[in-house]
């Protein structure tokens, strides 16, 4: 698995998902500036977490104009795995490559700290490690992560299994009114979600930060164990 | 011209900004404050165009990169 990291102005947390990366395909991921648009020979994009353009307008709305971007579209119209965390789950909402959008925190804060995901399907590139109602561990640090999306794009969301992950307490229960488990405030507790030929997935916690003892935990490290068997090749 | 687009959330979405300020403004005494709504005012200098193609040109700079139509909304006014 060839994967390619995409840099912006601002990212800050490229070289989180370089180690992530590297610990499971045991090579150096291409790192892309912005203003490059060649992606021959990728088989899976990332776009990390940071500040892109400084959030100025909304989180990830100038990223999503950038030149890498163009290529990344055309990467996902012929079925191309992306995956966005944090900052770049906000530009995939940006770019339309996955529905709804990323509102501020609903407590206001910017919150540094850990939470738990329960998986919510399996068999996807991004879960296939996990088996649904799974738990998992997660750090996430961010002040726009409030997770929203109409009535008619939640449905479908929901009724397409494309909910991947949604916060929850550590014995996996979910409740969205809930500030201890639902830090965010997001929609359903909705932490990540897929496209709908679930090749693209964003997701606002950090499992990269979670793939190595020395991290404190290796909870994160089945999403890229199962990115490195889905895209083998 | 000078054209002002103005952003706001969109009616159903949740506004924590707004609802602070409210709290803020109830807690200096101010009554009767039922909502309060935050948004983003954008001021544009466009050269070279009529009043009714530059309030167009807004629109669309609006549609495509100004506003997140998934949850805001846009307005658009010719000021000068």
């Amino acid at each position: 698995m060839k994967a390619a990291i995409v840099v912006f102005p601002g990212t800050n947390r490229e070289r989180d998902m370089a180690i992530a990366l590297r610990r499971v395909t045991g090579q150096a991921p291409r790192m892309i500036w912005h203003h490059e648009t060649d992606l021959s020979g990728i088989d899976l994009v990332v776009l990390p977490g940071g500040f892109s353009y400084g959030d100025y307008l909304r989180c990830g709305a100038m990223a999503a104009h950038s030149p890498i971007m163009g290529a990344v579209r055309d990467f996902a119209a012929k079925g191309g795995h992306i995956l966005g965390v944090c900052n770049g789950f906000q530009i995939l909402t940006e770019s339309n490559l996955l529905p709804g959008a990323l509102l501020r925190n609903a407590n206001l804060r910017f919150l540094s700290q850990d939470c738990y995901l329960r998986v919510e399907v399996e068999n996807t590139p991004f879960t296939r490690r996990w088996k649904k109602g799974d738990v998992f561990r997660t750090p996430l640090a961010h002040g726009d992560g409030n997770y929203t999306a109409d009535a008619e794009a939640l449905a479908v969301l929901e009724g397409e299994g494309r909910v991947a992950f949604r916060y929850a307490d550590a014995k996996g229960r979910v409740q969205a009114d809930d500030a201890g488990s639902n830090p965010n405030g997001s929609v359903n507790s909705i932490a990540g979600v897929l496209s709908e030929n679930k090749r693209i997935c964003g997701m606002m916690p950090h499992p990269e930060d979670l793939v190595d003892p020395l991290m404190g935990g290796e909870d994160g490290l089945p999403l890229f164990e199962g990115l490195v068997e889905a895209l083998v090749r | 011209m000078k054209v002002r687009v103005t952003v706001m959330l969109k009616d159903g979405v949740l506004d924590p900004q707004g609802k602070a300020i409210g709290h803020a403004l109830h807690t200096l005494g101010f009554e009767g404050v039922q909502d309060v709504r935050v948004g983003k005012v954008i001021e544009l200098d466009l050269h070279g165009v009529k009043a009714e193609e530059a309030h167009e040109k807004a629109g669309e700079m609006a549609r495509n990169l100004l506003a997140n139509l998934v949850i805001e909304d846009y307005s658009v006014e010719v000021v000068a």
